[in-house]
């Protein structure tokens, strides 16, 4: 018989040293700009103004025009080629964008063109953070109580739940930690599809926990001469390949997309990658060995066996 | 059971071949189009994919009221200003422009493949004006082709508009400029009456007092024009143009004609609220150009058919018949997908595809924990017949566990994305969940049809022995 469940303290261990970098990361953060990672307009407020040039241009005389116009509150980089352009600004109306974009006009010439454009107003940025982060605890303990409701009838099922929400404490840590990571080396800022891609991981977390505990509840009353260890290692075992083949899948799905699926959304399908792997790895490596700790009231199991 | 099996297989494939011409993009007659009962109003009618803004290109606008000190919303003020604002964004001439309400006091406005952003939404946070307008006599008319939805210059605002203003509207006499009587500011009230036929009407009263004296004005006007036609007109578009009938002295008159009744109620509304009832103000704003949207559409069907393709192939591969059977069964759910976002119809965007591939990878997931609990039961020496019904009865309740699970997420997302107009999250939760509900019925009712069709009688014990075919 394999032994999976006996070597937890080395999958814990593994889980720490993940999370801990995104951990330290998510605090330099904190302490440098105030916030865990960038985040972009969708939560603090303000505009962002993509343009295309005929030529490539440089930023800071962009920023001028704008500076010119009385924002002198904005920065500008280019993209790709060097004729495109990103501004940022704090919001502005109607009027005033139309008064800029004839100022840009009158230096770059009438070809200028108008990429994209956002515009998110501070309250509702406001809004929207509590709103979102209102929306992970709801979905934590909507999903919780449901999975206590569906494993009502095994012995202790507030085990299974208070487990399964470990594993996606885990998976909501890896993935914020890993964005933050991100946001300091690359500049990515969260946005209302990190949000998205967060309670997706949530829910695919406990897709995968729910698969590995179904089999251990069928299994129990299948092997009752085992002890719970042999059942859990069991049911992990079974539900392995699935597992691999549900993960493999999704990958693809994802890679498609990465590689494919245009810029605007790549940064989401990639937290998102990242979130699924973990995902499948909690469920596997840190909510059953939990649960098979907790039964034998020996978080991380004897330092023999683990070596074993 | 082998009968019934063979009717279950024959109504599956009658559905996906109704899915696939859905489906299809091609120009679907009308009276098919008209089958979609439930897709109001029915002049709108379509079976074409609804591409979301970062498909197209074009602007979206999250307008707020924003009350002044110790005026209170309420819900009568919200729907009619946004029964102003919609009249404003259908003067732009647009295709399937949408405004709708959202929570107690925003509004939602899309424009797709609006020209000029920012003209455009600075015209729908005007408040407008309302006005009175000499038109002249009605026994020979000057001006007879002055009629509902015309636009007329007026002394009040003598601008001649553009074309981009006009849009749909029509321009029949550019040269003149009427004479306004009155303005929208003399107005008190504004109500729909009924007259002794059960006839809608309008009746209004004026105001008698202040610095202005609509009364005394409208008193002395009608004296000496009885027979003329005084159009109402808002925003330089005229709303009616009625006859006046006789003097209207005291300042409360009524207004008759061939109306319905929700023309009636439209026109009160407007006539009282001919101004915004509330300002509003801009709280959120994306507009994307043609071009990127254009470039998104390519991006996103290159990845989805690739996404696809890898999939269905990792399941002959790994599955080997079951796995063929998956396939197809999945292609019948891609087909059952995108007639759905036809039907409903849901609005696609870059985010919304990302939400239906998931959901693809979801629909596939119940097959492998089919799949996989039947090869388990076989190793354990099971016949094939009770493999498969096992495989798929032992796996039903993850299955249903797990999707449950997703579908509460999504409605939580669903849920933010209707506060905020955050059209992103909204497309990605309202796919996911509709491809998690049709794949519960295509992994799981159409895959164990196929596979009961093709695994019978003593076939299936000869199938038994060729490990490779089955994969296990």
């Amino acid at each position: 018989m394999y032994r999976i469940v006996e070597h937890r303290r080395w999958y814990f261990l593994l889980s720490v040293l993940i999370i801990v970098p995104g951990l330290i990361a998510m605090i330099y953060s904190t302490a440098t700009i105030g916030r865990p990672f960038k985040v972009a307009i969708d939560f603090t407020g303000g505009a962002i103004w993509e343009l295309s040039f005929d030529q490539p241009i440089m930023p800071a005389e962009l920023r001028q025009v704008f500076v010119d116009g009385g924002f002198g509150d904005t920065a500008v980089t280019t993209l790709g080629d060097g004729k495109n352009a990103q501004v940022r600004l704090k919001p502005i109306d109607e009027a005033q964008k139309i008064a800029l974009m004839s100022a840009v006009k009158a230096k770059y010439g009438a070809n200028v063109r108008e990429v994209q454009f956002a515009l998110v107003g501070p309250a509702i940025g406001n809004e929207v953070t509590q709103a979102a982060i209102l929306a992970v605890f709801a979905a934590s303990i909507a999903i919780t109580a449901f999975l206590v409701i569906a494993f009502r009838k095994v012995p202790h099922p507030v085990r299974y739940g208070v487990s399964a929400v470990i594993a996606m404490v885990h998976d909501i840590l890896v993935t914020l930690g890993i964005f933050s990571i991100l946001s300091l080396l690359l500049g990515w800022e969260a946005d209302a599809l990190l949000l998205t891609a967060l309670l997706t991981v949530i829910s695919f977390s406990v897709q995968d926990t729910i698969v590995v505990f179904d089999r251990i509840r069928e299994n129990s009353g299948k092997y009752r001469g085992e002890t719970f260890r042999v059942i859990a290692n069991r049911s992990l075992l079974e539900t392995m390949h699935r597992s691999l083949a549900t993960q493999l899948n999704a990958l693809f799905v994802m890679a498609a997309l990465l590689l494919f699926g245009g810029a605007t959304i790549r940064q989401f399908i990639a937290v998102m990658f990242f979130g699924l792997i973990s995902g499948t790895y909690s469920s596997i490596f840190n909510a059953v060995p939990i649960l098979v700790g907790w039964e034998e009231r020996n978080l991380l199991g004897t330092a023999a066996e683990s070596a074993a | 059971m082998r009968s019934r099996n063979t009717l279950v297989l024959g109504l599956i494939l009658v559905l996906g071949l109704i899915a696939l011409y859905v489906a299809l993009p091609i120009a679907h007659p009308s009276w098919v189009k008209n089958l979609a009962v439930w897709q109001q109003p029915a002049e709108y009618r379509s079976l074409d994919f609804k591409q979301g803004l970062d498909l197209r290109g074009g602007t979206q606008v999250l307008l707020q009221a924003r009350p002044s000190a110790g005026q209170r919303i309420t819900a009568a003020d919200m729907e009619a200003a946004k029964v102003i604002v919609d009249r404003r964004v259908n003067a732009l001439g647009l295709t399937e422009p949408l405004v709708q309400l959202q929570g107690e006091n925003r509004i939602i406005v899309e424009m797709p493949g609006v020209d000029d952003p920012d003209q455009a939404v600075q015209t729908l946070k005007n408040t407008g004006q309302l006005e009175f307008v000499e038109i002249g006599s009605s026994s020979a008319p000057q001006y007879p082709r002055i009629e509902q939805g015309v636009y007329v210059r007026t002394t009040n605002n003598d601008r001649t508009p553009t074309e981009n203003e006009l849009g749909k509207t029509t321009h029949p006499y550019p040269e003149v400029v009427f004479k306004t009587v009155m303005t929208g500011r003399d107005l008190k009230n504004a109500t729909v009456i009924l007259d002794r036929y059960g006839a809608p009407g309008i009746s209004f009263e004026l105001t008698s007092s202040g610095a202005t004296n609509g009364a005394q004005i409208f008193g002395d006007y009608t004296r000496a024009h009885v027979g003329d036609i005084l159009a109402i007109v808002l925003d330089n578009v005229v709303l009616s143009a009625p006859r006046i009938q006789g003097v209207i002295p005291d300042g409360q008159g009524e207004i008759t004609g061939k109306f319905t009744r929700a023309e009636a109620d439209s026109l009160a509304v407007q006539m009282r609220y001919g101004a915004l009832p509330v300002p509003l103000e801009v709280v959120n704003r994306r507009t994307i150009g043609a071009t990127l949207g254009a470039d998104s559409v390519q991006a996103s069907i290159t990845a989805g058919l690739i996404g696809l393709a890898t999939v269905l192939f990792f399941m002959v591969i790994y599955y080997r018949l079951p796995g063929l059977m998956a396939a197809l069964a999945l292609v019948i759910y891609a087909l059952l997908n995108l007639a759905m976002y036809k039907l409903i119809p849901i609005t696609l965007t870059l985010p919304g595809i990302t939400g239906f591939l998931l959901s693809t990878g979801m629909a596939v997931d119940a097959n492998i924990l089919i799949f996989e609990r039947m090869k388990e039961e076989l190793r354990w020496g099971r016949p094939l017949r009770s493999a498969l019904e096992a495989g798929f009865s032992r796996a039903w309740t993850s299955i249903f566990d797990s999707n449950f699970s997703t579908l509460i997420t999504c409605a939580i997302l669903i849920m933010f994305g209707r506060t905020f107009g955050a059209q992103a999250v909204l497309g990605f939760a309202l796919n996911l969940a509709i491809g998690v509900m049709i794949s519960m019925f295509t992994a799981v009712i159409v895959t164990r049809t196929f596979l009961r069709a093709i695994f019978q009688g003593e076939r299936s014990e000869t199938l038994r022995e060729k490990r490779w075919v089955l994969g296990f």
